[in-house]
């Protein structure tokens, strides 16, 4: 499927990553062309087979609910870019 | 002091153990071989301090009695695992300074064992590339030169600073990470062994993620018997990783008998591919004769869907990336630019921060998961991987490790393939289909193509026999004999 500037455009949104403008019609073509490309997955003939869910057969383990770790916010915020006392901080989301 | 940096872990072992030369000693030698090969740019953090701190301790261990596995044995660590304290970049703009509060599971198991950190190479950008020409941190030159040019040839990627700083002997031995080739190919562009478990062998837990279903951390080694002594330390089950399986760790060196007497190993008709180069094939075969003069026999077997598996993994590998690297939103951790609205501090900063590639993947992987598409897109490939892996569960009824090339080609010059992503993807074409399967694969350096460059063979082998793997792989080794050395070091 051939994928438009339009399409590009929606795609970085959903993806929340900025593209200029300038540079929409560049990745269009990119994007297209490896599209086109896993498509020809579309030779094979699927219809009986059920979908990989897990590549090696095990069994998840089970654990009890419980909280094992914690109770350090200076280390969890030792690495955020705008922490503001003991939280993460960001632009306003609501009036 | 310089032929210390020429041991293997093997040798370096026992040399400490017989008292022949100190950790400290081998943690020097090392040291001044990352800083005169800074050049190939092998490594984004060099850690000096903290090597000669792991040293000295190794050797007062040692005077106690206390040694342990891999004690004073100097490693290179991907900068995909998360170190503490250490900066960990991904090879990313975005985890700016990004110095993680803990430490990789699979790290943490090296350092209990005694092992020394030199640094932390460079890598494609979250593992994305089969060249490390996407690293924010810039490429990493191979210590490799065709015959007679002197043109900068990439090591492969994802894993190149560690496969280069393993072939120019500025390190032991060296983590990797493998998630549809990472590892083995640039193990087969630099001449050096790369070992890619079994998925589920060892913790994802503290490596950065790309694609949680494929990623798989393993050990780069000059020799199989490192590989195996570095992945009796790397596996093993952890409770804070539940897809890594609760099954005993062997120890991988007792598998190096060099007995391969009645092994069955597969010739997959299917790698046999048009346009390969006729000295891959021939190598390829030259293994199957040395496989066979050993006393192993081989059978043509057939992996039908092979030539879907990277169109499936370029679907597979996207959709997961894309989730996954939704964490890089700008509040937590690194990189972070200003926006009015929340939307649009995300929208600036992943923008920015993110490369060429990994926006082209995190588009592709957002667009074949986004509403309407799903089915046509991720839940086929997810159809052919069940069929993949269908291949492989069938060809091992009847052989016990299946032998093919490692890369379709020998390393290429930095800046070749660069304006073609597709070209670019079929670097892994051979080495896909396992990672799709989630089976161990381990490239052994085997020849040199016409130009004088390392080409690789890959064994892989059924889920959790590494065993089998390593004992094939060793006499791969031993009838390749391979000792050729990048021409850099040739003075050495």
């Amino acid at each position: 499927m051939a994928l438009d500037r339009e399409a590009i455009a929606h795609i970085a949104k959903l993806a929340r990553i900025r593209v200029p403008e300038a540079e929409l019609d560049a990745l269009a073509g990119e994007l297209s062309t490896i599209i086109s490309w896993v498509e020809q997955l579309d030779e094979v003939d699927t219809d009986l087979v059920e979908p990989m869910t897990s590549v090696v057969a095990q069994r998840l383990k089970q654990r009890p609910d419980k909280v094992t770790d914690g109770g350090y916010p200076e280390k969890i915020l030792a690495n955020a870019p705008d922490p503001v006392a003991a939280y993460f901080a960001v632009p306003k989301v609501m009036e | 002091m310089s032929q210390l940096t020429d041991l293997t872990i093997a040798a370096a072992r026992d040399g400490l153990a017989q008292g022949e030369f100190s950790a400290r000693e081998l943690a020097d030698s090392h040291l001044a071989a990352m800083e005169a090969a800074r050049a190939l740019n092998a490594f984004v953090t060099e850690t000096p301090e903290r090597a000669l701190e792991m040293a000295e301790a190794s050797d007062a261990r040692r005077t106690k009695g206390e040694a342990l596995p891999l004690d004073g044995i100097p490693l290179a660590i991907k900068d995909l695992y998360c170190t503490e304290g250490v900066m960990t970049t991904a090879g990313s703009h975005i985890l700016d300074g990004f110095r993680p509060p803990y430490e990789s599971t699979v790290t943490g198991q090296l350092w209990r064992d005694g092992a020394v950190m030199l640094g932390k190479t460079n890598m494609d950008e979250f593992a994305m590339g089969s060249a490390n020409v996407t690293s924010h941190y810039g490429p990493v030159e191979s210590p490799w030169r065709r015959e007679g040019d002197n043109c900068a040839l990439v090591p492969g990627g994802s894993s190149g600073g560690s496969a280069a700083a393993v072939a120019a002997r500025i390190a032991l031995g060296a983590t990797g990470t493998d998630t549809g080739g990472s590892i083995r190919q640039p193990a087969s562009f630099t001449g050096i062994v790369g070992l890619k478990p079994t998925y589920g062998r060892c913790s994802r837990w503290g490596i950065v993620a790309f694609a949680s279903s494929l990623d798989q951390a393993g050990p780069m080694t000059r020799t199989v018997r490192d590989s195996a002594l570095m992945l009796r330390s790397m596996a093993g089950h952890d409770p804070k990783d539940l897809t890594s399986v609760d099954r005993p760790v062997p120890d991988y060196e007792a598998a190096l008998t060099g007995d391969i007497r009645g092994l069955r190993i597969g010739i997959p008709a299917e790698y046999r591919m048009d346009g390969m180069p006729e000295e891959i094939e021939a190598l390829w075969r030259q293994g199957e004769d040395w496989l066979t003069a050993a006393g192993a026999e081989c059978v043509p077997i057939s992996l039908a869907h092979t030539k879907y598996a990277l169109a499936a993994y370029y679907i597979v590998a996207p959709a997961e990336a894309s989730s996954n690297l939704a964490r890089y939103d700008g509040v937590r951790y690194g990189l972070r630019l200003p926006g009015d609205s929340i939307d649009a501090m995300y929208e600036a900063t992943r923008g920015k921060g993110f490369g060429a590639e990994v926006r082209r993947r995190v588009m592709i992987g957002t667009y074949v998961l986004s509403a309407g598409y799903y089915d046509a897109y991720y839940l086929k490939a997810q159809k052919v991987r069940s069929l993949i892996l269908k291949d492989f569960t069938d060809a091992f009824e009847d052989v016990d490790v299946i032998l093919a090339p490692t890369a379709p080609s020998a390393a290429f010059a930095i800046g070749e393939k660069e304006d073609d992503p597709i070209a670019m993807y079929l670097n892994d074409v051979f080495t896909v289909p396992a990672s799709m399967a989630g089976l161990p694969g381990i490239s052994v350096p085997a020849g040199l193509s016409g130009e004088g460059l390392p080409l690789g063979l890959q064994l892989i082998g059924r889920p959790f026999d590494e065993e089998t793997v390593l004992r094939a792989a060793g006499v791969l080794e031993d009838a390749a004999g391979f000792d050729a050395r990048p021409p850099a070091l040739t003075g050495l």
